[in-house]
């Protein structure tokens, strides 16, 4: 894969991402309700009021029009104010993008280096008993609902032994590192859980896949031992099918684990986007969608280049 | 050093199935002396090629088990060892440095995603404890041997980047690395065009006087028979059916089954075209033996035109046939 195809998926990104705007922009005025809602039951606000929000914030033109204001201050890197809290989108996003780069981040890395060895066992010792538990613990931590097993989890941990602290991410008036490190576990493993159990089904299929191959039977004519066949000769290869679902999974969680931030009161991009979901925000909606879609956009094309470098067959084809 | 280098003897390889152990090696002897080529003929699921893989141990453990019999080895050090009955670790040892194993499918049996040197060194790194960089010098050296042009450039390319005939001589190369003193070498030609066989095939010749090593060599082509084996063991069923010399075997077989295999071979040369006789091909009737409903005489009775109700009693014996040939076949004195 040459650096020209590499331009080349770059620029193709940029009619896509006006397409993804286009379609983002329409659903959300497609839901029912607006940004000043809010205050049509509130006495103190008068309906004069209202309506010099509603111009102030250009509510009023048509929404052709509204999208094609948006475009072209987007397009100069103005990515609005929040009709909700009045602040510039871009540094509401900055400030709750901290707390959710940690959290997602510290998961990731959590299931990357629990999933990819329990792939490997499995898939090494397919049809043992092992095997059947991974499979097993996998397919439960799969089907279980993410807001289910946080709330299990706070209930054993916080409640009855209270262990952790159920939400929040660090004490009032504390904030050492210990304390939010303690504040990481329960939100952590609720996230990690769900990917854990899934990277290592992928895993464990592309290994499945690889050890029936015949260059790892010739590995073991050579003399190799199980060990290093696996590290050698079967991950790099296994690694593949994995690659793109570990880059999206990686975004999806980066652009806000909605669900989980909930649940444990994380001050993060998901629940900035659930607040301003309910808000009927449309600039914080369409700056937190399109950050989203920028990383989707980005993680395939990271996923190609990391493919190129697993696979010489795409890099010289 | 005396004695065979590799003697299998009662060799008996199961299989698990849903349907059961499914035994596909029943009591095998073989024998190969220090560069010598031993062919092992016989059809697909006669288990010629389990045969093999179980003397390399390659059957893992969820597939299958060597469930009786020896393969006694001797190593460079001249001590025979039982190679059914050695740890893993200390089988590993053996394979690749002293024991080599080259296989039907050049295409699929390299590792797509490395380089031809490295994969060519790997034993030599592994067994030898080479650096880096002698291992490079060695995969270059290794390439001149077995006639790749060009060897620095190529040690650098990626599998997919070869031809097949190519990818079978880096194949050979890494199974050779080591100088082995047995090359088990399973159809290393079927998958190749006829004219790129024959390359391969005088390469493999070459390298065998060269090394001096013992070959058993799996094939279903009896073409590929002649050009290369010293003594030929024709499988059926599981069993041997006949062994002999080369030349014994093809002139004279002596059990139905040999008998049929050289039938069914399209004859190209000089003296059947000049004598204007286009001998018509001759098909072997029916087809192998169901190895979990196996006939309770001889495996090869059903498709036999000598057959008798003898020949359904019990398993035939296998009864020598001169001075260096068997014959697992009761009426062996008629077939001529």
């Amino acid at each position: 894969m040459s650096f020209s195809f590499l331009i080349r998926r770059i620029l193709g990104a940029i009619p896509l991402l006006f397409g993804i705007s286009l379609v983002l922009f329409t659903i959300i005025h497609l839901a029912p309700g607006g940004p000043l809602d809010v205050y049509a039951d509130n006495p103190s606000v008068s309906p004069e009021a209202l309506e010099q929000i509603r111009e102030a914030f250009g509510l009023d033109r048509p929404v052709p029009v509204q999208y094609v204001l948006w475009l072209r201050s987007m397009l100069v890197g103005d990515w609005g104010l929040s009709i909700r809290t009045g602040r510039p989108v871009l540094d509401e996003i900055l400030t709750r993008l901290g707390p959710t780069m940690q959290l997602g981040g510290i998961s990731m890395l959590l299931s990357f280096l629990v999933a990819v060895p329990l792939g490997i066992i499995s898939a090494a010792r397919r049809g043992s008993r092992t095997d059947s538990t991974v499979t097993l613990a996998a397919f439960a931590g799969i089907s279980l609902p993410v807001f289910w097993s946080a709330l299990l989890l706070q209930l054993v941990f916080s409640v009855w032994l209270g262990w952790l602290p159920s939400a929040g991410m660090k004490s009032i008036g504390d904030g050492s590192v210990s304390d939010r490190l303690l504040h990481l576990i329960l939100p952590v493993t609720v996230l990690s859980l769900a990917t854990i159990a899934s990277w290592s089904r992928y895993i464990r299929s592309g290994m499945v896949d690889v050890l029936s191959q015949d260059y790892i039977r010739t590995a073991y004519a050579k003399g190799r031992r199980e060990g290093s066949v696996i590290l050698r000769h079967a991950l790099r290869n296994a690694m593949i099918p994995a690659v793109t679902v570990i880059a999206i999974d990686f975004v999806t969680i980066i652009s806000g684990a909605v669900i989980t931030e909930t649940v444990f009161a994380w001050p993060g991009i998901g629940r900035l986007f659930v607040e301003s979901m309910n808000g009927r925000d449309y600039p914080m909606l369409m700056g937190l969608m399109m950050m989203g879609s920028v990383g989707v956009v980005a993680a395939n094309i990271i996923a190609d280049i990391v493919y190129a470098t697993l696979d010489p067959r795409i890099r010289h084809g | 050093m005396t004695g065979p280098l590799l003697d299998i003897r009662d060799l008996v390889t199961e299989f698990r199935t849903e349907a059961g152990l499914l035994r596909a090696v029943k009591g095998v002897d073989l024998t190969i002396a220090r560069g010598e080529t031993l062919a092992l003929v016989g059809e697909s699921g006669s288990g010629k090629s389990v045969t093999s893989l179980s003397a390399m141990r390659l059957i893992p453990d969820r597939v299958g088990r060597i469930a009786g019999g020896e393969i006694l080895f001797q190593g460079r050090d001249g001590r025979v060892r039982d190679l059914a009955q050695l740890d893993q670790r200390a089988m590993s040892d053996l394979r690749g440095s002293e024991i080599a194993m080259i296989f039907q499918e050049p295409m699929t049996s390299l590792n797509p995603a490395h380089r031809i040197g490295a994969q060519i060194a790997e034993a030599a790194r592994l067994h030898e404890g080479l650096s880096a960089k002698a291992a490079r010098a060695r995969a270059i050296e290794m390439l001149r041997l077995v006639e790749i042009p060009e060897p620095e450039r190529r040690a650098e390319a990626y599998p997919h980047q070869l031809s097949g005939g190519m990818r079978q001589r880096v194949m050979i190369a890494s199974a050779l690395v080591c100088n082995p003193s047995l090359l088990i070498a399973d159809e290393p030609t079927t998958a190749l065009d006829s004219t790129v066989q024959l390359q391969i095939l005088v390469l493999l010749k070459r390298l065998q006087e060269e090394f001096r090593m013992g070959i058993l060599f799996i094939t279903h082509n009896l073409g590929v028979v002649a050009e290369i084996a010293d003594r030929v063991a024709v499988m059926y069923g599981g069993r041997i059916v006949e062994d002999a010399p080369v030349d014994r075997i093809l002139e004279a077989p002596r059990h139905p089954y040999t008998k049929g295999l050289l039938g069914s071979v399209p004859r190209t040369d000089h003296a059947a075209r000049a004598s204007g006789q286009r001998e018509r091909l001759v098909q072997i009737p029916g087809s192998m033996v169901d190895p979990l409903r196996p006939p309770p005489g001889c495996d090869f009775e059903p498709r036999c035109a000598w057959s008798g109700p003898a020949c359904r009693a019990a398993v035939p014996p296998l009864e020598a046939t001169g001075p260096e040939g068997h014959a697992r076949c009761i009426r062996w004195k008629e077939i001529a």
